[in-house]
């Protein structure tokens, strides 16, 4: 079966950095996105040119600035496992660690956690956010939906630091994957914890279902990451959740930043709903964590 | 910026912004696109094909005289269809047509194909190839569509001397770098760029492929416009390979 990993990235394998013709790249017509202060809340090391992750991250940040993207949430999927063990965990965690700490001003880590591995999960929780620099929880796309009884201790860790949580969501028309959660499990997780801030990742790829399946769950925010750039997608997201709870993610490296970009830039919306997508959503979910860590928003 | 992949007419599960032709022309204009090559949305669910195409020459001579170019339909499966491409060329003026074969159901290795594909190497037609229009994980219950299965075109491509072939949305039906280096050896088979995804997607494909092979095209209005503007630009190509891929070669292709 086709799933996010395996239909994007067989031409992304890492390999050649040099990448950029020799001439010095002009712009490229208009620059419309160097206006708004772009925070991309879903981003991974995964299918991006570079043997080790301070070199992916490399190849990141040199693509986020050439569309003026000022900062990334970074998490999992340098291995890309659905199935990750404690030591998978803790080896995707310290991937992230390694790329932040190289671009510090540019990056925050966010932690990858299993509801398969709980006591596990609270721990590197407690090494990677509590006494560490991440400052999110997930991406999370593991073996266990997210509805599981199993994910309520790791929501509770969440809440007591105010980090938010990006969960993967899809509603594949061929069946989603063992373990793939849907939109209608992480509206099940966020009523058993309404004091909990979550995205859904993906807004489940069918956006059309998947924003009426969190409308009225109102600590869930919808992730714009990860699916084809259908026109429509954010004028939908803005109508029926309000501009406040939507969010501009990309999923590099499978996709680009920019087709990505292109839902938020491209939609028929005022400037006002822009700013809020782009960033500024995130900055308000992300506030009282990193003020908790003497970070500036 | 010549923009190769565009279409007409209302999209069958949504409405879309710049669906009325006025408007998506003068969207596009202030997105400084010089031109665009566009189909119809209708050519790919409706039987009176004719009446599809008909529609969109006018479309294009009253809302985008030397702006629109029309990429008229062709559904092989259908009566008399040669007719269809007569139509195209002689009395529509078309310099090429927009094919939809998983839509329209046939096989690329069905003799119809390279039957059409003959005729159009005849007629000096431009053959756009849309391999697909949604992610199958998206599509409505009513049309689960996969993309076009490609694997017989090298050989057909090979077999069609003066064939000019386009590739339009082909992301999803190609899935291995070894795949694209043999269309692309097989013959003048032209790729868009709309659904090339990745991290610097075109200016990795261009590892892959002659940049002369690459058009700007974006898929719009089905996709955001911008999308394809703005994979350009994460892409740093230089001035020269954008300006290729931007407008010089579907110039030299509609030569």
């Amino acid at each position: 079966m086709l799933n996010r990993r395996t239909l994007l990235t067989s031409f992304c394998a890492g390999g050649a950095m040099t990448l950029i013709d020799g001439e010095a790249a002009p712009p490229v017509a208009a620059e419309p996105a160097r206006r708004f202060r772009i925070w991309d809340g879903h981003s991974h090391l995964e299918a991006t040119p570079g043997d080790t992750p301070e070199q992916r991250m490399e190849v990141l940040i040199r693509c986020a600035d050439r569309l003026g993207i000022e900062r990334l949430i970074l998490s999992q999927g340098y291995a890309s496992d659905d199935h990750p063990t404690p030591d998978g965990l803790r080896e995707e965690n310290d991937r992230v660690l390694r790329a932040v700490r190289q671009f510090p001003e540019r990056a925050y880590g966010s932690v990858y956690l299993s509801p398969s591995f709980p006591e596990f999960s609270l721990q590197e929780f407690d090494r990677c956010v509590r006494d560490g620099p991440m400052v999110g929880i997930g991406e999370l796309q593991t073996d266990k939906r997210c509805n599981a009884p199993e994910m309520d201790a790791i929501v509770e860790r969440a809440i007591s630091m105010q980090a938010p949580i990006l969960q993967h969501t899809w509603l594949n028309a061929r069946g989603n994957g063992e373990g793939e959660s849907t939109p209608y499990d992480l509206v099940e997780l966020a009523r058993r914890h309404p004091r909990a801030n979550f995205i859904c990742g993906h807004t489940g790829g069918d956006w059309e279902r998947g924003i009426r399946i969190i409308r009225e769950t109102k600590n869930i925010s919808a992730d714009m990451a990860g699916f084809d750039p259908t026109s429509g997608v954010v004028e939908m997201a803005v109508r029926e959740l309000g501009p406040q709870r939507v969010v501009y993610g990309s999923d590099v490296g499978g996709r680009s930043f920019a087709s990505q970009l292109a839902k938020v830039i491209g939609a028929d919306i005022p400037d006002s709903a822009k700013e809020l997508v782009l960033g500024g959503n995130l900055r308000r979910l992300l506030t009282p964590i990193l003020r908790a860590k003497g970070l500036q928003a | 910026m010549i923009d190769t992949n565009t279409y007409l007419s209302r999209w069958p599960f949504r409405r879309l912004v710049g669906d009325e032709t006025p408007d998506f022309v003068a969207r596009l204009r202030k997105r400084n696109v010089a031109q665009a090559w566009a189909g119809s949305f209708d050519g790919i669910l409706h039987k009176d094909i004719a009446g599809v195409n008909a529609r969109l020459a006018a479309d294009c001579r009253t809302y985008g005289k030397d702006f629109l170019v029309p990429f008229g339909s062709v559904n092989p499966t259908l009566p008399d269809w040669r007719e269809d491409v007569r139509r195209c060329r002689e009395e529509h003026k078309m310099p090429g047509i927009r094919l939809h074969p998983n839509y329209h159901g046939y096989q690329l290795a069905d003799p119809v194909f390279a039957e059409l594909l003959h005729l159009a190497a005849e007629q000096r037609l431009i053959v756009q190839l849309a391999v697909s229009m949604e992610d199958v994980r998206t599509q409505s219950v009513l049309a689960r569509v996969p993309p076009v299965d490609l694997s017989a075109l090298p050989e057909v491509v090979k077999n069609t001397p003066g064939a000019r072939l386009v590739l339009l949305n082909w992301r999803p039906g190609v899935d291995e770098p070894e795949q694209l280096r043999s269309l692309a050896t097989a013959g003048p088979i032209y790729f868009d760029i709309a659904t090339v995804e990745g991290i610097e997607g075109i200016a990795r494909l261009v590892e892959h492929l002659q940049p002369e092979r690459i058009l700007f095209g974006s898929n719009y209005p089905l996709f955001y416009f911008e999308s394809a503007l703005l994979k350009m630009r994460e892409s740093g190509l230089s001035a020269s390979r954008q300006q290729m891929l931007f407008e010089g070669n579907a110039r030299r292709l509609l030569a």
